[in-house]
Formats: C-alpha cells, sequence, structure tokens
C-alpha cells in the first residue's frame, strides 16, 4: 500500500496544517515512529502490554440470539468493550504513551469527547508514571461524569474547555494550543485517526491490531473472509483499525456508521462522509461540516465520542475510492441499537458502537441470505446508563 | 513591487523599523475597523494586518479568540473583509495583509480568493496553519499577481526548514517570538535576539517578530534587531477596553502611537 505519501496525503485528504512551531516537532515525531514501527524491542513491549496489561486478543464473539432475529445475517461482535478501560481506545494509547517515553517527554495530554480517549490516556499515563492533563468540552463533562471522575481518580487533571461549542473540536483546539505552548516536554496524545501527518498513520497502525485479530478469529470459525465490516465512525479510529487489515480482501465490504443525530436533513448531526465537504480542521484535510463561509459547523449526536465535525483523512479516501461506504445512524435507531443488544446478547455497548449496531436491521434488509458481518463492539455502555436514563 | 515591498525598501532608506499593527476584522464592527486602519496610518503604522474570524482559531490566544468570536456574530465573512479592504483602497496605500486560517481560504477557492484578493487591494497572505509544504499551489497562485504569502519562523524550527520558508515567503518573514499562541506576555525570552540573528543570517527577507509584544519597552527592544514589531493582542485588548466609549477610534490609535513611536 502507497497510502499516505511522505507528506501524509491520502490523495488530496490529510496532510500537514499546523503552526510552524510544530513542524519540527511532527518531523521527529514521524521519524522516531517510522523507526519504531521496525523496532522488535518496541513491538516486543508494545505486544506485551496489550496482552499482558489491556487485554488483548479480545473475543470474536458470534451473537446468536442476535443473528437469528436478524435472518439472513450471522452477527459477530469483536469485543473491544472487554478491553481494560472498557474501549479499544486503549490499543493506542498504550503505543503512542510507549513513543512519548523513547522521545523522552515528561507530560502527556489528550483531548477527549466521550471521556473514554481520556481515561485510556490518564490510566496508560499513570501506569507509566507521567503527568497528563486531560482537555475536555464543558458540555461533555456534564453528560460523562463518571469517566470524568475515572480520570481524576487516575491522576489526571481534567481542563474543563468553554470556548466555541464546549464539545471535541474545541477540546482538540486548546489541546493544539496547550501543546504549542509545552512542546518541548509535552507529547500530544491524539485518540483518532485524525489530525496532522503522523497522527492519522500511527492511530491506524496502533488500531489496526483490531482488523488482524478479528480476520484471523474468523477465518478460523468460518474458514473464509466476511462478507461485511460494520463499525461506527467519529474521527474514525475503531473503524479505520477494524477495516485496515482487510484493505486488499476486495469482496470483503465495509461499512462506516456515521451519528446522524436528529437527522441528516436537519443541521444537528455529526456525519461529514454523508454531508460534509473537503475542508481544513486540527491539522489536515478532510471531509468536514462547515457553512457557506468556511467556518466549522456544531456537530451533534447523543455520543458524545461521535460529535466532530471532520472525520480522519484516510476515510474521506475511502469514500472517494469507493473502498467503504459510508451510512448513517440516528439518535433513536442508535438507542435501539443498544436496547437491541442488551436484550438479546445481555451486552450493554456504548452509545457510539450501539450506532453499527443500530445499523444492522437495514443491513439485514440488504443482505444475501447466509451473510457475514464482523462489527466492532468499540466500547461498552456502562458511562452512558446515567445519561440514557433519562431518555428511554 | 508591491505595497509591502516599497514599504521595506522605503524604511530602510530612511533606516526605520516596520510597526505592524494587527486587528481582527469586524471587532466591534466593520465600519469601526474602517475607521481603525485609516486612523492607525496617521498613527505610525507601517503595515495592517486584519484577522479573519474563524469559528476555530488554534494558533490564537484568549484574547483574539474572543474577538473572532465577537465578529462572527456580527456576522463578518471573507468576502465582506474583501469589500472592506476594497472601500479602504480609495483613500489609503497602507500596506494591508490578511491574516487568515486556511479553512476559509480553502472553501473560498485558493484561486477565486487571491484573483479577488488582489482585485481589492490585499497586499500579502498570512496562514497560521498553512506551513509552505502545504502552500504550493497558493504561492504558485500568488505569485503570478504580485500578492505576498508571508511564512513563519519559530523558535522551534529546525534550520533545515530555513530555505524553504525564505523562498517561499514574500513581502517578510513572520518570526514567532515564543513557542506559543498569540497574546501579550510580560516578558519574551531571552534568547529571542540570538534565536532570531541565526535566522536572519540564512535568510534574505524582512524579518518581523510578532507574539506576545505588548509594551514600549518590548517594541523598542525588538526594533533594535528585527525588521519589523508586530502587535496583536494588546491592541484588540484596547478595542475591547474602549468598546462603549464614542471615541474609541482616538483611544485606540493613541495607544498604537504609544507603541509605534518606538520602532
Amino acid at each position: 500500500m502507497t497510502k499516505p505519501d511522505k507528506f501524509g496525503h491520502f490523495d488530496e485528504f490529510g496532510g500537514r496544517y499546523v503552526p510552524e512551531t510544530l513542524m519540527t516537532l511532527l518531523a521527529d515525531l514521524e521519524r522516531v515512529f517510522v523507526r519504531l514501527r521496525k523496532d522488535a524491542a518496541f513491538q516486543r513491549e508494545f505486544r506485551f502490554y496489550l496482552q499482558e496489561y489491556a487485554g488483548r486478543p479480545t473475543n470474536l464473539y458470534l451473537a446468536k440470539r442476535l443473528s437469528a432475529q436478524l435472518k439472513t445475517l450471522k452477527v459477530y461482535l469483536k469485543r473491544e468493550d472487554l478491553l481494560h478501560t472498557g474501549s479499544h481506545k486503549i490499543n493506542n494509547t498504550l503505543g503512542q504513551i510507549l513513543i512519548a517515553k523513547r522521545m523522552g517527554k515528561t507530560r502527556i495530554i489528550a483531548e477527549t469527547g466521550a471521556g473514554q480517549h481520556g481515561v485510556a490516556t490518564a490510566t496508560v499515563a499513570a501506569l507509566f508514571g507521567l503527568r497528563c492533563d486531560i482537555y475536555m468540552g464543558a458540555e461533555d463533562i456534564e453528560r460523562q461524569s463518571l469517566n470524568v471522575y475515572r480520570m481524576k481518580l487516575l491522576g489526571a487533571r481534567v481542563v474543563p474547555v468553554t470556548s466555541g461549542s464546549k464539545t471535541l473540536k474545541d477540546a482538540m483546539n486548546e489541546a493544539i494550543r496547550d501543546w504549542v505552548t509545552n512542546v518541548a516536554n509535552t507529547f500530544y496524545v491524539i485518540g483518532s485517526v485524525a489530525g496532522p501527518h503522523p497522527y492519522p498513520v500511527m492511530v491506524r497502525e496502533f488500531q489496526s491490531v483490531i482488523g488482524q485479530e478479528a480476520k484471523r478469529q474468523f477465518a478460523q470459525a468460518e474458514k473464509r473472509l466476511p462478507d461485511y465490516l460494520l463499525a461506527c465512525v467519529g474521527g474514525g479510529s475503531n473503524s479505520m483499525g477494524l477495516f485496515h487489515a482487510f484493505f486488499s480482501d476486495k469482496n470483503v465490504k465495509m461499512i462506516g456508521v456515521e451519528a446522524a443525530g436528529l437527522g441528516l436533513d436537519t443541521l444537528k448531526h455529526s456525519a461529514p462522509l454523508n454531508r460534509g465537504t473537503a475542508g481544513v480542521l486540527h491539522g489536515s484535510k478532510s471531509d468536514l461540516l462547515q457553512d457557506s463561509d468556511g467556518q466549522v459547523r456544531v456537530a451533534h449526536s447523543i455520543a458524545a465520542g461521535l460529535d466532530y465535525p471532520g472525520v480522519g483523512p484516510e476515510h474521506s479516501y475511502y469514500k472517494k475510492i469507493k473502498r467503504a461506504e459510508y451510512v448513517a445512524v440516528d439518535d433513536k435507531e442508535a438507542i435501539a441499537g443498544m436496547k437491541l443488544l442488551c436484550k438479546t446478547e445481555g451486552i450493554i455497548p456504548a452509545m457510539e458502537s450501539s450506532h453499527a449496531i443500530g445499523y444492522l436491521e437495514k443491513l439485514a434488509k440488504r443482505a444475501k441470505k447466509n451473510s457475514t458481518v464482523i462489527v466492532c463492539l468499540s466500547g461498552r455502555g456502562d458511562k452512558d446508563v446515567q445519561s440514557i436514563k433519562d431518555i428511554i | 513591487m508591491n505595497r509591502i515591498d516599497q514599504k521595506f525598501s522605503q524604511l530602510k532608506r530612511n533606516k526605520k523599523k516596520a510597526f505592524i499593527a494587527f486587528i481582527t476584522a469586524g471587532d466591534p464592527d466593520l465600519t469601526t475597523t474602517e475607521k481603525l486602519v485609516l486612523a492607525f496610518e496617521r498613527s505610525g503604522v507601517d503595515i495592517v494586518e486584519l484577522g479573519v474570524p474563524f469559528s476555530d482559531p488554534l494558533a490564537d490566544g484568549p484574547t483574539i479568540q474572543a474577538a473572532s468570536q465577537r465578529a462572527i456574530a456580527q456576522g463578518v465573512t471573507l468576502k465582506k473583509i474583501l469589500a472592506l479592504v476594497k472601500r479602504l483602497r480609495a483613500t489609503t496605500e497602507l500596506p494591508i495583509c490578511l491574516m487568515t486560517y486556511y479553512n476559509p481560504v480553502f472553501h473560498f477557492g485558493e484561486k477565486e480568493f487571491v484573483a479577488q484578493a488582489v482585485r481589492a487591494g490585499v497586499d500579502g497572505l498570512i496562514i497560521p496553519d498553512l506551513p509552505p509544504e502545504e502552500a504550493k499551489t497558493l504561492i504558485a497562485q500568488a505569485r503570478r499577481v504580485n500578492l505576498a504569502t508571508i511564512f513563519f519562523l519559530a523558535p522551534t524550527t529546525d534550520f533545515t526548514r530555513v530555505a524553504l520558508i525564505n523562498k517561499s515567503s514574500t513581502g517578510f518573514i513572520y518570526y514567532v517570538s515564543v513557542a506559543g499562541v498569540t497574546g501579550a506576555r510580560t516578558a519574551l525570552p531571552k534568547a529571542l535576539r540570538a534565536a532570531l540573528k541565526a535566522f536572519q543570517r540564512k535568510s534574505t527577507k524582512p524579518i518581523c517578530v510578532g507574539f506576545g509584544i505588548s509594551t514600549p519597552a518590548q517594541v523598542r527592544e525588538i526594533a533594535r534587531y528585527a525588521d519589523g514589531v508586530i502587535v496583536g493582542s494588546a491592541i484588540v485588548k484596547e478595542i475591547l477596553k474602549n468598546k462603549n466609549k464614542k471615541n474609541l477610534v482616538a483611544c485606540v490609535a493613541k495607544f498604537v502611537r504609544s507603541l509605534s513611536r518606538y520602532v
């Protein structure tokens, strides 16, 4: 695979749109990353922590009662929700913080929406005894109070962001401002396949373990490749993590599920791949929700982790070359998805992952009989119970 | 030669340094911005930077963030700012740069934007989130119509990048005094002079220093060794402070004069 090019471009997407202050650092980071991805000792250490600390490999679980209900589809769940900290985010935070250590950085910062990436970052920072500040939108702090408390318990400082829309996008602005200011000692752990090059590639690399395992596990169970891959897309790290290993398997159809919020035809959604246009935000070019003057629009989703107006550049590329299809599921359908998985399988999915589950019934209608699908169950729903109980 | 180059050669002949003033266009409103620019011309300002408000100004500190939000709330757009420059050109030859994030430009369309900017009378572009590596097409468009493209140097810039930044920049180079976002600071880094000197040896363009400069002493100090001094947040704060006064323009112009006299 030749993407991205050496400047981090996936055709016209991606790149490095950052202030000059960060340019040299990003070049250094890229150099270190390129070296470490081939460094046996680093890989050993990374695998060790994934296995012994985070709990990999995660199960690929055949959801029998759910499949029976859907009739045409045999559904396998990739159980990232079973990982330490409760989501796939820890795959990436372990990788990045191991890099930070090698670069001699003493302080970790991160942005977080749902709090899952924040918790995963705070966890690994604690594991390695590093100072940790997490930027989080004031509105998200409100709706994800459990995760806020978890981060604090883990020794991180949670910095409320009150600028702009007070959600993930503004938390990322604030984290970048901190980074530009403290660039010498601080490592910015970006939580998604977004941001300036090399972050989209680096996060993809650390999350691609999801798809590699799933491919192997599925082959063991079914002696073939799956027909469909299904995952939610906010910034797009769990979906890219699942998709990447299957890129060259042309018969495997990939479906990314964006958050349609209150509906794609309202302005209250988080679906840039469905309703956005090309733009530049947070260091890279990708599909973006913006108005006619190029001002970034505020996204909306019931899932704080999907509430982002941009998306990772590689997803824009996948969409352009038609390697993946991107659909959208609204708040109500996501809640229905959550309930469906609770009642058929006894698993409470995160509100984010519930968007992928929420698309299953539609997929079942168009799928041929005896089709198979791997759904990335990116996180568990404990964190959402509090805020969801007022809605359901 | 565009107005920026003319200005620097004129300053050089007079053995003077440039005083560059930044304000956010449309803060508190576009009419006031227009009056401020004209007042600045009489207050020792050599070049004006008009900030284009953006929803996500990640290189800016709280002062300019807030000014941006005020301007957006006024309904200020890139189009309206270009119209403002056009109006200003009826009465002034003061060099005007637009300082904008890249997305509004990209969304406008680089080619169309460059054409309209030049037609309006804009002299230079400063785009803090667009490094030269991503600016090849914009530079090519701008060169054709003699629109200056001003890129940045920072304390963290590796020397291997200086040649590219120098080659990509026309008009002047913007040296960021300190790793960080815009905003007034009480103290500037001690190593500033030495760092700047090292870059000056490798560059052929005027280098002006901005970020964090707010006091007469800082202006005087930097004017001794840089080709120009850029003041932004301190002026934006002054606008906010006087926003309810009838003589806002005169108050801000007086403040600007109190700094510009030291270059």
